[in-house]
């Protein structure tokens, strides 16, 4: 029910009183402003934080051994545990709250790696085809070790880009053999890992190297995905199972840290997010706050405007207005100023984060930005449609009493001589 | 035209209750001129709202062109304001931000006329009072006679059946205020019903019919040829008022 005849009404009476008008409009500019600022930092820090978990699977967990630190079943302290295939195997298929399972064979010493004449000391992890899925391995060229590898104990070897790039210079290293401690190894991929500054690991297939670095069947530690659950509670309840398990299969008292460590990222990302939850939800109670504050601005406005203008709304009535039409007066203006004003701060705030999303990533792509915990900290396209809509229906609100009241005015009373 | 019995009208105030009405009887005919007088207080300003729909009463019955305006609620009171009743005051209520086309085109608007038509037909009115020179200029910066003409147009735009004028020289000086009452005995001569509350002799004098209101009920109707009569008594009262002077 576009009316032209209603907004030039609208646009004489805020023409009349631009100072007041636009101190309204800024209480609620200010307002939505603070809104987007806060919501966009809160997102900003978020996503930084993110960006922290982001190097790895945030379902990822590590398990570990040690020596025992209690006393268990007459067994005396001190006593080391040793993981081994059939561990893998058991965590693999009896755990319900497992995913994906690696299981880790450390070699001994030093790895020296040559090919031709260059050679360099790097680390090497020995690994099942689910590592890269747990530690987020991208791959640059080629492949990741596979299911193939591991049964046909191969001497596959994926390396790290700086490795490629120390021993292979320009040369395309896919294909060719490298040496490990003397074995010959064949390059099937090179990887990087996108959170790492440097790309000198190496994976190989943890089949192969117990079987050439004397491993028998030893294990040195698990690297798993568990089920993507929502509660940290739940995370936890996966990461009990899993010692008690173990615990059992090695006899030691599942509360002994000491005999077996385990680190379940997903507790800690759960933690964090619910941290983040809460600073949304008090980022909306400020934000809502100071928007309450604009909108009885905004109310209290319209209200001396009506009792400004209650003899002109006396006369529009003698002349025939309807009490909605009244009504409709003083509620379109409410809600132009407050949508008008709110969109403007919401353009200003959203602007802002913009800017200050231009500078990090130019920062992150120069190389620096180490240690900033604020990534993209813009408000999505869903918040500033309900920003927007709450600022409709606020304009609405506080237009409602002053339009009740103008709507209340008896034209007799409006026009009686003061 | 208007038809109106046995009406109350009380003023109620905390706990006081100001009787204005005292049961009113009156009948204005299509087409006459009629001036209302009485001293302040007499309830003339109150009649005058009742027969604009501007208030409402508590007794007794008021018939509008053969309808009874009882209990209409405030949009019913709008639309028959619209159609029937065109009012001019004291003073002018003009819309100050609004130039003189678009006050006078006001009426229209309510009446959901296109915007082009109304301003056309507010060019007229304002030819037909001798203002189309002053269209676009805005109420401060018009006289006040200019002005009242102005509410005279916006008055007539919406063609009542009936013109309310409350004091309508009331702010006006002599001369002015004859040119007024000269444009509205041309509206009641193109059949209009005029009825103008007035506490000045002379202007009363110009009309028709003169309704004296005293303590809230009518005290005397001066009619057409008794009107020389008035003139004969407005004198008198005036040497009286000197007298006591």
């Amino acid at each position: 029910m576009f009316d032209i005849d209603v907004w030039q009404e609208i646009f004489s009476t805020i023409r009349k009183n631009k100072l007041r008008t636009f101190l309204t409009g800024f209480s609620v500019a200010w307002g939505i402003f603070m809104l987007m600022i806060l919501l966009g930092s809160g997102n900003g820090l978020q996503n930084g934080v993110k960006q922290e978990f982001a190097s790895n699977a945030v379902n990822a967990m590590w398990i570990w051994t040690g020596e025992t630190s209690m006393p268990y079943k007459g067994m005396k302290t001190g006593r080391p545990i040793r993981f081994n295939n059939r561990d893998y195997t058991f965590l693999k298929n009896k755990v319900n709250g497992l995913d994906e399972v690696s299981s880790r064979f450390y070699l001994p010493g030093d790895t020296n790696y040559a090919y031709g004449n260059e050679y360099g000391s790097f680390t090497t992890v020995t690994c099942h085809p689910a590592l890269r899925d747990v530690e987020n391995i991208k791959l640059n060229k080629g492949r990741f070790i596979n299911h193939k590898d591991i049964t046909d104990f191969r001497k596959s070897i994926v390396i790290g880009k700086d490795i490629a790039k120390a021993l292979f210079k320009e040369e395309d290293p896919i294909g060719k053999y490298i040496k490990v401690n003397d074995v010959p190894f064949k390059v099937i991929g090179v990887c990087h890992d996108p959170d790492n500054r440097n790309d000198r690991t190496a994976y190989m297939p943890v089949s192969t190297a117990q079987r050439i670095f004397n491993g028998g069947d030893r294990v040195h530690s698990f690297a798993v995905t568990t089920k993507m659950v929502t509660s940290e509670k739940q995370a936890e309840a996966i990461t009990s199972e899993v010692r008690e398990a173990l615990a059992q299969r090695h006899k030691f008292n599942p509360d002994d840290k000491r005999a077996m460590g385990a680190f379940n990222m997903l507790t800690e990302y759960l933690r964090t997010m619910k941290i983040f939850q809460g600073i949304k939800i008090f980022v909306w109670v400020i934000g809502i706050g100071t928007l309450i504050a604009g909108i009885v601005g905004v109310s209290n406005i319209m209200l001396i405007l009506v009792k400004e203008r209650t003899r002109e709304i006396g006369v529009r009535k003698a002349l025939g207005a309807s009490p909605r039409s009244v009504i409709g007066l003083i509620l379109m203006e409410s809600i132009l100023i407050t949508t008008v004003a709110g969109y403007i701060g919401l353009t200003m705030g959203v602007g802002i984060m913009e800017v200050v999303n231009y500078g990090l990533e130019q920062a992150f792509a120069s190389g620096g930005g180490d240690g900033i915990f604020f990534r993209n900290p813009t408000v999505d396209f869903g918040t500033a449609i309900t920003a927007t809509l709450i600022l409709i229906l606020s304009g609405a609100i506080a237009g409602y009493i002053p339009a009740k009241k103008a709507a209340s005015v008896k034209p007799i009373e409006a026009l009686r001589d003061e | 035209m208007i038809q109106i019995n046995n009406l109350h009208k009380s003023y109620v105030t905390g706990n006081n209750s100001l009787h204005v009405l005292k049961g009113l009887n009156l009948e204005i005919e299509e087409g006459e001129f009629v001036s209302i007088m009485g001293s302040s207080g007499s309830g003339k300003s109150t009649l005058l709202n009742i027969l604009g729909i501007l208030d409402n009463y508590d007794e007794g019955a008021y018939s509008l062109d053969g309808h009874l305006m009882q209990d209409l609620n405030e949009t019913q009171a709008a639309r028959t304001r619209n159609k029937m009743i065109g009012f001019i005051f004291q003073s002018f209520n003009l819309i100050s931000f609004k130039n003189a086309m678009e006050n006078v085109a006001l009426p229209l608007y309510y009446k959901g006329v296109s915007r082009r038509k109304r301003n056309q037909m507010a060019m007229e009115y304002l030819d037909k009072l001798g203002l189309k020179p002053w269209a676009h200029h805005m109420p401060n910066e018009l006289s006040g006679g200019q002005r009242q003409r102005v509410a005279i147009a916006r008055a007539l735009i919406s063609k009542p059946r009936i013109i309310l004028a409350d004091e309508p020289t009331g702010a006006l000086d002599t001369q002015t205020s004859y040119e007024v009452m000269e444009h509205l005995k041309q509206i009641n001569e193109e059949g209009i019903t005029v009825i103008i509350v007035t506490h000045e002799y002379d202007i009363a004098a110009m009309t028709h019919k003169i309704i004296r209101l005293k303590d809230g009920v009518i005290e005397e109707i001066i009619k057409n040829g008794d009107l020389k009569s008035f003139q004969a008594q407005y004198n008198r009262n005036i040497n009286k008022s000197e007298h006591h002077v």
